[in-house]
């Protein structure tokens, strides 16, 4: 075993660090280390905190993480703020609402830049959840980036998501709107000292009424003030509950994650390698945009040349196999 | 593919409610592709080491604008090296005399010190030639 996979393990904290990184990096050791790892994931809670900027999802983690605390499990926090487009750089500030837990040996919080990634999580979220998990944090709370009304990857990486709100955020009609909407596990109207969260714990009460409930689950809808510290049992008890709900049905989701994932891998690698034929035919791309051809036959003929590629490797390995 | 991004930390130790200078400089480091964690005021050194350690940076950038920079820096160094994070860069910057700055460079409590009027572009290319991707 490696020796950064042995001292995580045994809870050393730079190890746990630089494994990260080496996720994030894409290092050229990533996917050995990773092989190391798995085996001692799937055994944390991943809860998901996502809502529009502001709403106060660091506050909350922050808050949750105090709860949790007391309880004596062992805390990870991974909070994605967003890289510029522009220049790849990144502030990342979500720490700046975690303080109180920064020295706290029970509690790892991590900072992550999207990198271009868009669906509100950073492409390396799901590796560094599982560096963390191996650390033996018992609970994992990913914070997103400030999400508008589609950012929705955190559902698939979160055992319980929570969509965090402030009053006044919109009216019914936000409501009931497709997207963001339909994944809480949890909804939190939070900043609930500003007044207006009976109507908007209304709208979402009367949205409820009308979706088709998950194995029974119904999302409650809870307030809370974060920074005055109201609130958050009633949460984490909510957490806990939708957390033995899950437990039920806890492997058919696993396999569901599964899939997702080798989905998600095997297209990636087939994104390069297209991009990589691509460029090696860049005739075609000229035809195209010259008129020459339409995008939909030359399309058909790239995927054609690929499949012939892999059916000659295939061949060969066959032959191979047979000498052997 | 892999891809590497320079990672700094930006920190405020102790008593010090100025930080505006420390967001600029934030500010100026995002701008030049790197990833920033910003941690905020009134930070104690085991906050901030923790946190660099955590955050797996490359350096640590401390702004001290309160005189208290023979104290403080040192303190985050030492508190780095007990924890095996001796080979994370140390820079400051502030209002730090000549002779403060010579004692902390020799000391080798901080890599460089930077005082009020350098060039942002400056802290960019010195962290770029000492930060090896």
């Amino acid at each position: 075993m490696h020796e950064l996979v042995k001292k995580l393990l045994a809870g050393d904290r730079r190890s746990a660090a630089r494994l990260i990184s080496i996720m994030e990096n894409n290092a050229p050791e990533k996917e050995e280390l990773l092989a190391q790892i798995y085996p001692f994931t799937g055994r944390a809670h991943v809860v998901g905190l996502t809502g529009s900027p502001g709403a106060g999802k660091s506050s909350l983690a922050d808050a949750l993480t105090r709860e949790i605390r007391a309880e004596g499990q062992k805390v990870g926090i991974i909070a994605v703020d967003p890289t510029s487009p522009f220049t790849g750089g990144a502030l990342l500030g979500d720490r700046i609402r975690m303080q109180e837990h920064a020295t706290d040996p029970g509690v790892f919080i991590r900072s992550m830049g999207t990198r271009g990634s868009l669906g509100g999580l950073a492409q390396a979220t799901r590796d560094a959840i599982r560096v963390l998990d191996a650390f033996g944090c018992q609970v994992i709370l990913v914070e997103t980036v400030g999400v508008g009304q589609s950012e929705l990857d955190i559902m698939y990486h979160a055992d319980t998501t929570l969509v965090v709100l402030t009053p006044h955020a919109g009216d019914h009609v936000q409501v009931i709107k497709a997207g963001i909407m339909e994944i809480a596990d949890i909804f939190v109207i939070n900043k609930a000292d500003l007044g207006g969260v009976v109507q908007m714990a209304t709208s979402i009460e009367s949205m409820l009424d009308l979706s088709p409930r998950l194995n029974g689950w119904r999302p409650p809808v809870l307030s809370t003030v974060a920074h005055e510290h109201r609130g958050i049992r009633e949460l984490w008890e909510a957490i806990k509950r939708h957390r033995a709900c899950r437990r039920d049905n806890g492997a058919a989701r696993e396999r569901e994650k599964a899939h997702r994932e080798l989905l998600d891998l095997v297209r990636r690698q087939l994104e390069e390698l297209v991009a990589r034929h691509l460029n090696a035919r860049c005739g075609l791309v000229e035809q195209v945009a010259t008129r020459q051809k339409d995008p939909y036959t030359a399309a058909r003929e790239i995927m054609a040349g690929l499949l012939a590629v892999g059916e000659k490797a295939q061949l060969a390995k066959f032959a191979r196999g047979k000498e052997e | 593919m892999s891809s590497r991004r320079i990672r700094v930390l930006i920190a405020k130790p102790g008593l010090d409610g100025h930080d505006r200078g420390a967001r600029v400089i934030a500010r100026a480091l995002r701008d030049a592709g790197m990833e920033v964690i910003y941690t905020g005021l009134h930070q104690t050194p085991e906050q901030i080491v923790e946190a660099a350690i955590q955050e797996d940076v490359d350096v640590v950038g401390l702004s001290i604008l309160s005189g208290a920079h023979m104290t403080l820096i040192p303190m985050v160094t030492q508190l780095l090296r007990e924890r095996g994070a001796g080979d994370i860069t140390v820079i400051a910057g502030g209002i730090i005399p000549e002779k403060d700055v010579k004692a902390l460079k020799e000391g080798g409590w901080a890599k460089e010190i930077f005082t009020p009027g350098t060039p942002l572009d400056d802290i960019v290319e010195w962290i770029r030639n000492h930060v090896k991707v």
